[in-house]
């Protein structure tokens, strides 16, 4: 999205007071909000802070929502990379949920083998989430139905699929609950060590997958064929491409993280499977990568800018009695701006 | 069965339907006209939370609707401005604001939850409501539910028999063609935009004021825009067609809880997922039925050809895809 001209460097001034101005846009809008519900602007935010960052323990809660976003916008590279909207990347945190607790539920009884089980869960998650992306995918390349309409639908499907399991099937003992399955003995949970509180192999899977999409889409054949068919599908096809295979190929990669996901969710945080698994990570995902302009540079410090306000809002209802909604309305309000400030330059350029 | 169950159920799912029907318009109409709002779901909440609040604190049931109304007015505009006018892709823009509605819905309404407000009472229709069966069916009914019915004659006329409503086809079909002649399919675009959005509005303003009376967190509409979406395309983009699909959703969850009875471990929930794999069916066959090679097979097979034909609406050919003259 960098502008090539003889004058380069100038052009990231600009780009920067654009930044600049988004914040105050959205802070003023913020502000005035917090003033019309009768809360002191500052405090909400020092709350907004004190929830997140002030300490250690609110710190590793923080990189537990950092960490599925973070891979969730990895996988949605993989698919804006070659145009397609991949808005079914709730449905398959959640198949890929629903996945590990299907590869789990099969160790409760080995307790020994906790390690081989979770193994199998993260090869499972991300085989489950891979499956629901090419659902989609094929739904697109082979049946015509569009991406968007097709994902969507599946996100409720999913959802359907997850409640029947944790009130049919798969139901606690006794009596099934919203409150999810039964909670897995601790043998098969991802372990943290005591001080660090966040397990190594979540930490180890998210460099792990940033690192892998960045130099995949930038250096290998794949990459540059997803970018080929992205910006001109009929050029592409004429230079021996196939978009079809390509397309499902980028859902596979975006569903596969997705999957991962979705274990982190039930090994790492939940250790069980509950309705609400995905905890709308994968539409969160969607908001961090278009306010991180789909540069994967971004979409690290973006996600934890996210994962800061959804923890750091968790304070407000007991704080200042204001909803805990407020995280998702600065979200959403940047993005907007950002989007609008980004079609506010193309109008001044086509003028100019 | 008895006579009596069966005019309570129809009554029950005409009244359940009536914000999925105004939602399931709205959207149509805006459709047609080749854009996508993608918001629904996050400004029918919107829209119910302020109409609550206003119908609440003026103690004026009108007041709330058109506030909802004009909530849901303003956030299509903001779709069709960032679309047309920003040149953003309505998707994103769309999806973006279905999640900040939501949250502001949630954030602003808070001090409200909960708290006993106005509600609309029903209205029977002197002398008709004694009619034996239809009375009680049709005509005793708040007055959202019974416009929700109108509205749908009314729009089906407007679209497909008048003129202005040519013109909005032809904007959705053909912007190129249209501008041709004259039609500027922005000012059209943006104007069906406002007019779907006012109905949206009013889907969510039903809802907090007659249909599920009051806020909260959840308030009971969430899910509705996506559905209302689904329903838009299972409709073929009829209006008629698309009322028919919110009946039949409503009747479903009218259902659902005979269904409790004999599926006791299935939850409720489960059944709200109906319309969406109902709505990728849909899809699929629409686009089947451009295939050559299937319509010959279906020619050989009556209930295929049936199918193919109850489900053989097109979306509008610039659907999504914002005009530029150039």
């Amino acid at each position: 999205m960098v502008s090539n001209d003889s004058a380069g460097h100038l052009i990231i001034l600009p780009q920067l007071r654009e930044v600049l101005l988004t914040v105050v846009v959205v802070f003023v809008f913020t502000s005035l909000l917090l003033i019309v519900s009768g809360a002191p602007p500052l405090e909400a935010y020092y709350h907004l802070f004190l929830g997140s960052l002030s300490s250690w323990v609110k710190f590793t809660h923080v990189v537990k929502v950092w960490i599925p976003l973070t891979l969730c916008a990895c996988g949605l590279l993989f698919t804006f990379r070659i145009g397609l909207w991949n808005i079914g990347v709730e449905g398959q945190v959640m198949i890929g949920s629903m996945f590990t607790t299907w590869a789990l539920r099969a160790g409760v009884d080995s307790p020994d083998m906790g390690p081989v089980f979770i193994v199998l869960s993260l090869a499972a998650s991300a085989l489950g989430g891979a499956l629901w992306a090419a659902v989609a995918g094929f739904l697109k390349t082979k049946g015509g139905v569009n991406e968007i309409f097709a994902g969507l639908g599946l996100n409720f499907v999913a959802q359907g699929i997850v409640l029947w399991l944790i009130f049919g099937p798969w139901k606690q003992p006794g009596v099934a609950s919203m409150s999810g399955t039964e909670t897995f003995p601790t043998a098969l949970w991802l372990n943290a060590p005591a001080l660090l509180r966040i397990p190594p192999v979540a930490l180890a899977l998210v460099v792990a997958a940033l690192v892998a999409t960045g130099l995949m889409l930038r250096y290998t054949r794949i990459g540059l064929d997803l970018k080929a068919v992205g910006r001109n599908p009929s050029a592409a096809f004429l230079y021996g491409l196939k978009p079809s295979r390509l397309m499902v190929l980028a859902m596979l990669f975006g569903g596969g993280f997705a999957g991962f996901a979705g274990n982190l969710q039930v090994t790492a945080v939940y250790h069980r499977l509950i309705p609400a698994i995905s905890s709308n990570y994968g539409y969160l995902a969607l908001l961090v990568v278009m306010l991180a302009n789909f540069n994967i540079w971004l979409v690290a410090p973006v996600a934890f800018f996210f994962a800061c306000l959804n923890v750091g809002s968790i304070q407000l209802p007991m704080m200042l009695q204001l909803d805990s909604s407020l995280g998702g309305v600065i979200q959403g309000a940047l993005v907007l701006a950002t989007l609008g400030m980004h079609g506010w330059r193309r109008i001044k350029l086509t003028q100019a | 069965m008895t006579e009596f169950d069966v005019s309570i159920i129809i009554a029950g799912v005409i009244a359940g339907a009536a914000p999925i029907v105004l939602a399931a318009i709205g959207e149509t109409i805006t459709e047609k006209a080749g854009l996508i709002n993608l918001s629904l779901d996050g400004s029918i909440l919107l829209a119910a939370m302020a109409s609550f609040v206003v119908a609440l604190k003026a103690d004026s049931l009108l007041a709330g609707f058109v506030a909802g109304a004009l909530v849901g007015a303003a956030v299509a505009a903001a779709v069709a401005v960032f679309s047309i006018f920003l040149r953003q892709n309505q998707v994103a823009v769309g999806f973006v604001l279905t999640l900040m509605t939501r949250d502001l819905a949630y954030f602003l309404g808070n001090p409200y939850s909960r708290l006993q407000g106005p509600q609309t009472a029903l209205a029977p229709i002197p002398g008709l409501d004694q009619i034996p069966f239809l009375g009680p069916v049709l005509f005793n009914h708040p007055l959202p539910v019974y416009f929700s019915v109108v509205l749908i004659g009314i729009c089906c006329w407007y679209v497909y028999q008048t003129s202005p409503g040519l013109k909005l086809r032809a904007v959705g079909e053909n912007p190129q063609a249209a501008y041709a002649r004259g039609i500027n399919p922005w000012k059209v675009q943006l104007l069906y935009a406002v007019c779907g959005g006012l109905l949206v509005g009013l889907s969510g303003a039903t809802f907090s004021l007659c249909t599920k009376p009051g806020w909260g967190r959840p308030q009971g509409a969430e899910g509705t825009g996506w559905i209302a979406l689904a329903l838009v395309i299972f409709g073929g983009w009829h209006p008629l067609k698309a009322a028919v699909g919110a009946y039949l959703f409503a009747f479903l969850q009218l259902m659902g809880i005979y269904f409790q009875g004999w599926l006791p471990t299935v939850p409720a929930q489960v059944f709200q997922v109906a319309p969406f794999p109902l709505m990728i069916f849909t899809l699929l066959v629409m686009s089947m039925a451009q295939n050559e090679s299937v319509r010959r097979w279906a020619a050989q097979r009556g209930r295929a050809t049936a199918l193919l034909r109850f489900l053989s609406g097109m979306a509008p050919a610039a659907l999504g895809r914002p005009f530029r003259p150039d």
